[in-house]
């Protein structure tokens, strides 16, 4: 026998299940009850830098969009600095930019999306710089633990060719999965990030 | 400028042998819902080792009552229950101020959702979905309505457990968890395609919550406990820097 580490365990994911919304997202499962609800805005008035619309759907193994699909998204500022206490860089955050936003897709289209702003470059590990990314984390039923991944965008090509992250999938054409393509209609910045969790041009998925 | 001492570092790598993985044909959903693709192990950066913080003024006072949040006209009909417990880290360290979400079906196993057509009744002053901060200790609690088995299409006959759903969110992104709780003694957690998702009968338990009467409220309410654990961390050795300075 040897001594015993003394170590918990994390508790075991379970599927978040088709009626996750009456917890996360009330007014998706139709009904109005927390005063304050979480949601895909999360700019605000004093939010600095480039408006931007992040939008696609999630595919399953079929093809078929899941249409009861619930995201995370997890961003830095314009600055390239997290609203957190252990960001140690010497920049502003705004005070209403938490970073975070919660998006539900819609339930006839499975169209997702998230009114956010364009993020900074973020550092890497030993002095590498990491390019714009946000971290989406997705959950449906059907899926027993949240998947993670990273939408880069389509215009930062010089800096998606030094990011340590997509320099390290091994073949080369599952990196273009994680970029977003970049359009512009009436002055709006819509970037379409599709989502395959299965088959042929499946999104490149990460253990964090 | 040297640092003065070990600061809290990378999470500990995910058990993935604990973890349901991602195919499992016995819940059939997750059949067309897995990737086939290995995951990508990457080292973690401030993008990993950040996350969203929530304070007390973005809740109401009543979000963590489900028997009060959502009463019109009366109390919800059903078993009074308080579930509470901690939310800890591997090293067994309180995780404070921490956003815990909750729903459920009412006590007929009905779910207040527009999608759920079962034939047993809403209950009109029932809702179903709770949240709350963990104090400065990790402890949290809710007071709701013990839920109902639920019946639902993966084989023709199955039924879920009684079960509350339950998310976290732990002071990093990479600490994200959602789960479900269940309840001792319920027969149909060992028959439950969705628990058994989980290979390994040890992780199991750890999600069945005990009935705790020495926190139940004579003539009121019963309790049942349920901890939860994230991932811990390691403390950053010198030559560890994530600043790369």
């Amino acid at each position: 026998m040897v001594q015993p580490l003394h170590m918990l365990k994390e508790t075991p994911s379970q599927t978040a299940g088709p009626y996750v919304h009456i917890g996360l997202a009330p007014s998706y499962a139709g009904f109005d009850i927390f005063e304050n609800n979480f949601s895909n805005e999360i700019v605000g008035p004093d939010t600095k830098g480039e408006r931007i619309t992040l939008q696609g759907r999630v595919f399953d193994g079929s093809g078929t969009p899941i249409r009861d699909v619930l995201l995370e998204s997890w961003q830095a500022n314009s600055e390239g600095k997290y609203n957190h206490p252990e960001d140690f860089q010497a920049k502003e955050i705004e005070d209403n930019f938490r970073g975070w936003g919660r998006i539900c897709s819609d339930f006839d289209t499975g169209v997702y999306q998230l009114k956010t702003i364009k993020p900074g470059k973020v550092p890497g590990r030993n002095g590498a710089v990491q390019a714009p990314h946000i971290s989406l984390w997705i959950v449906s039923r059907g899926i027993n633990i949240g998947l993670s991944t990273r939408v880069y965008f389509s215009d930062e090509t010089t800096a998606n060719a030094t990011d340590p992250v997509l320099n390290g999938i091994e073949l080369v054409e599952r990196r273009q999965t994680l970029i977003a393509k970049r359009n512009e209609a009436d002055g709006e910045v819509v970037y379409t990030f599709d989502i395959y969790l299965q088959g042929d041009n499946e999104t490149v998925f990460f253990d964090i | 400028m040297l640092p003065t001492g070990p600061k809290p570092g990378e999470y500990y790598q995910r058990d993935r042998d604990m973890q349901p993985p991602a195919y499992t044909p016995i819940y059939k959903t997750s059949v067309l819902r897995s990737p086939k693709n290995a995951l990508l192990s990457i080292d973690q950066s401030l993008s990993e080792l950040t996350g969203p913080m929530f304070n007390h003024n973005e809740l109401g006072p009543l979000d963590n009552d489900m028997i009060s949040n959502y009463a019109q006209d009366g109390e919800p009909i059903g078993q009074r229950i308080i579930v509470h417990g901690r939310v800890l880290d591997e090293n067994g360290n309180g995780v404070p101020n921490t956003l815990v979400e909750a729903w459920q079906a009412n006590a007929g196993g009905r779910y207040r959702h527009k999608k759920d057509v079962y034939l047993a009744p809403i209950d009109p002053n029932f809702g179903g979905c709770g949240r709350c901060l963990s104090d400065d200790n990790g402890y949290y609690f809710f007071r709701t309505i013990k839920p109902g088995p639920y019946p639902w299409r993966n084989y023709v006959n199955s039924w879920r457990p009684a079960h509350i759903h339950l998310s976290v969110f732990g002071p990093s992104f990479s600490q994200r968890l959602i789960t479900q709780m269940y309840f001792e003694g319920d027969p149909l957690i060992d028959i439950c395609p969705i628990v058994k998702t989980i290979p390994d009968a040890e992780a199991i338990k750890r999600l069945i919550a005990p009935l705790d009467m020495n926190n139940s409220i004579p003539m009121d309410t019963r309790a049942y406990k349920f901890d939860i654990v994230l991932r811990g961390r390691r403390s950053t050795l010198f030559e560890n820097r994530l600043e790369g300075n």
